[in-house]
């Protein structure tokens, strides 16, 4: 066994009185696509975005390549990031910048590289999501499959060794959602990292590794896609995965 | 130390206390004018007709766009050119509350603009005139969402009051600039008259509050979107 | 009667130091209807405005770089004000809301006393009326200026800074790069707005002796007894100058803009 890339202990994060995690846990090996599951408020956004500390967790810690994550650190915490790509579900591209800013920014200014090879390093970046010819247009000009396409590119220009992606297509008109998930299946076949929160299930059971299914702040159930949609144990996973294949469509 | 006090308890105390009376004498009735003429001209520039609502945004213009200084000389050393003299106390009211009756209907107006058209479908179909619809219907909520901002404009007069001072005037920083400059203690009286402002105007901010608070209606947004 | 009014001896652009204000009344003129008097003295008020012009039009340029370096100098601490209102340490918070609120509760021509006659007096500095007026109205205006960008802060959606530090962005790198920036496009028309209260509080100054256009027209309106005309000359330049600006501005925010950006709340 090769030792897991990402290793979240114990998450647990609570707003007021209300218990949001109750100490999640996983690995993720390099290569795998994790898919979070669950019905809306068991926490799969929060985790997501406690994975990458954009929420403080009361409790948990995390190992990202066997070196434990102290984010109290200020610096410790930056440097983490810019190895964590997150994809947001309402894309947070910065509306100030064109589609190739957007991309370069964080070469720039996070990573200190020179204008101009941030640059080449953005189009080449935007090319592989397929928009080079939108590059020097603003977030208000492109669509909405088209924004999430660049804040894909702005995540990977990064060299990010894992992706935490938020429900990325959720805000996308449905005719929207292929050219999105093309790019996600191609970052996959080329062996990205990724842990993505998702109600597509029928793209989920295609690719992912692992789904695990979550409510109430808690991981209730995780296995391949053939145990979860075909055999669950637990009741409630198969109640949930039947209302949303209803909603959402044949597996694929 | 002793000597400090005695020079507050029989010099700057009274002053003081003259000055700030004369002051709320210029603010208090300023304010009411300025507030009618603001519902006045707001109205008129709503809801006039052609000619009438030009003339009332030509004086909206004109008015915010001229330094009240330069209004207030025009009342008190301008008009004697043609005859007519104004005592500084009248010159310094009239001025403000022309001034700020401009920017009140600018506040008034675009409350007005946000009521809904549904409001005055409703009050028309059940045969109001519009006079009486304007007057019962319109006014009263918009002038819930004009508060805010009618609100600091009162806070502003209660600072330009001040002005008056200019043109002879003696208020609240006359009688400071007065006292100061027969003691040449500047810093401690203007001090202290700051202070005399900022107690006024923290006073006033508090009032207001509440009045909004008060005529507040649940589900009624007050911000204008 | 003395037409031609100029600077008097050793009285410079930027400063009339030379005389006392406020001690001249009303001239008193026989009593004649109102509307025949206007009429009748038209012909000598036009030559005094002709004659006074290119004197007030030198007032305006003092009128200006005083308006501009007020409006520097509020940028440049109401920006960080700002920022510091809305992401800095509790204690931090608390102090710049009582910045606030002095500077917003107490009149101008108070601070320009304060500044110009105590402090400047008291801590023996020495300051020219001019460079009181600038930094007066510079952190009066830093006040209200530090409301317009929290207010635009506040506005931009949380995402902005989520997705900056989703980047590796430090909160301080976050800020500069990606909140201000937008922030500052959203406060264009707050500043226009500004722009015109200072260029018409810069009137008030005046009462230091900086010569800007209210002075000198009182100035030479002491001295030809046109004291009317004179005043709605200075009116009109100032209705020009906010014109002016309030144009300039908007041409600004028309080039700042980002297509398909608009601007909400505000
Ligand atoms: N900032 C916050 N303050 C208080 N409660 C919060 C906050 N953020 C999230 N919550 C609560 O935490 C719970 C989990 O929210 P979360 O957004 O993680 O759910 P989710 O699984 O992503 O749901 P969805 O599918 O709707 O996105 C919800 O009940 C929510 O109300
Ligand atoms: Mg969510």
């Amino acid at each position: 066994m090769t030792a897991p890339i990402l290793r979240i202990e114990n998450i647990s994060k609570r707003y007021g009185k209300k218990d949001v995690l109750k100490g999640a846990s996983f690995d993720v090996l390099k290569g795998d696509l994790k898919i979070l599951i669950g019905p809306s408020g068991a926490g799969k956004s929060t985790l997501l975005q406690c994975i990458n500390f954009l929420v403080k967790p009361d409790e948990g810690r995390i190992w990202l390549d066997e070196q434990e994550v102290h984010y109290a650190h200020k610096r410790d915490l930056c440097a983490y990031r810019q190895k964590v790509g997150m994809i947001f579900q309402d894309f947070n591209l910065f509306d100030h910048l064109t589609a190739l800013e957007n991309v370069r920014i964080g070469m720039v200014r996070v990573k200190g590289m020179g204008k101009a090879e941030a640059g080449e390093r953005a189009v080449m970046e935007l090319e592989r999501v397929g928009l080079r010819e939108h590059m020097q247009k603003y977030p208000a000009q492109l669509s909405g499959g088209q924004k999430q396409r660049v804040s894909i590119a702005r995540a990977l220009a990064m060299d990010p060794k894992v992706m935490l992606l938020d429900e990325p297509t959720s805000a996308l008109d449905p005719e929207l959602i292929g050219e999105v998930h093309a790019v996600i299946r191609d970052l996959g076949n080329n062996g990205m990292t990724m842990i993505m929160a998702t109600h597509q299930i029928g793209f989920a059971s295609s690719l992912a590794s692992e789904i695990v299914f979550m409510e109430d702040g808690r991981i209730l159930e995780r296995g391949t896609p053939d145990k979860i949609f075909n055999h669950a144990e637990n009741a409630r996973t198969r109640e949930f995965c039947s209302k949303i294949t209803e909603l959402y469509g044949e597996r694929g | 130390m002793t000597e400090g006090w005695l020079y507050i308890q029989a010099e700057v105390y009274p002053a003081l206390l003259k000055g700030f009376w004369v002051s709320l004498q210029l603010i208090a009735p300023s304010a009411l004018c300025g507030l009618v003429i603001g519902v006045m001209v707001g109205v008129l520039r709503v809801y006039g007709n052609r000619p009438v609502m030009a003339a009332a945004n030509a004086f909206v213009a004109i008015f915010r766009g001229i330094p009240l200084v330069v209004q207030l000389f025009i009342w008190y050393f301008g008009l004697p050119h043609i005859g007519i003299y104004l005592s500084p106390f009248v010159a310094s009211i009239l001025g403000f509350s022309l001034c700020s009756g401009a920017y009140h209907s600018e506040y008034i107006r675009g409350a007005l603009l946000s009521i809904k058209r549904g409001q005055m479908l409703a009050a028309q179909s059940l045969g109001f005139s519009k006079i009486r619809m304007i007057s019962s219907i319109i006014l009263p909520q918009a002038i819930r969402r004009a508060l805010p901002g009618c609100g600091n404009e009162i806070i502003y007069l209660i600072k330009y009051s001040s002005l008056a001072y200019m043109i002879t005037c003696i208020e609240l920083t006359g009688q400071g600039k007065i006292l100061a400059s027969n003691s040449f203690r500047y810093t401690e009286v203007f001090l202290m008259i700051g202070a005399c402002y900022l107690v006024m105007t923290s006073v006033a901010t508090i009032i207001l509050g509440r009045v909004e608070e008060h005529l507040r209606i649940p589900g009624f947004e007050r911000q204008r979107t | 009667m003395e037409r031609k009014p100029g600077p008097v001896g050793g009285a410079s652009l930027f400063s009339m130091k030379d005389r006392e204000y406020g001690d001249t009344m009303p001239q008193k003129c026989p009593h004649i209807p109102h509307v025949f008097k206007v009429i009748e003295r038209m012909p000598e008020s036009l030559i005094a405005i002709m004659d006074a012009l290119p004197y007030l039009l030198q007032g305006s340029m003092v009128t200006l770089v005083v308006v501009v370096g007020a409006m520097g100098l509020g940028f440049a601490l109401g920006a960080p004000l700002a920022a510091g209102q809305v992401y800095g340490h509790p204690a931090l918070r608390r102090f710049i809301a009582v910045y606030v609120w002095f500077f917003r509760g107490i009149p101008l021509l108070v601070f320009l006393f304060l500044f110009y006659f105590g402090l400047c007096t008291a801590f023996d500095i020495n300051l020219s009326a001019f460079a009181v007026a600038i930094i007066v109205l510079g952190l009066i205006s830093s006040a209200y200026q530090s409301q317009i960008f929290r207010g635009a802060i506040l506005s931009l959606p949380e995402g902005q800074f989520k997705a900056a530090r989703a980047l590796g962005m430090s909160d301080f790198k976050a800020i500069s790069f990606i909140i201000l920036p937008q922030a500052l496009r959203l406060s264009i028309p707050g500043w226009s707005n500004e722009y015109s209260i200072l260029l018409k509080d810069s009137a008030v100054t005046y009462a230091l002796g900086v010569a800007e256009i209210m002075a000198r027209a009182h100035f030479v309106a002491t001295r030809t007894y046109q004291h009317l005309p004179l005043y709605f000359a200075a009116g009109v330049i100032f209705l020009v100058l906010t014109w002016v600006g309030t144009k300039g501005l908007r041409l600004l925010e028309e080039r700042a803009r980002i297509p398909g950006y608009s601007p909400k709340g505000l």
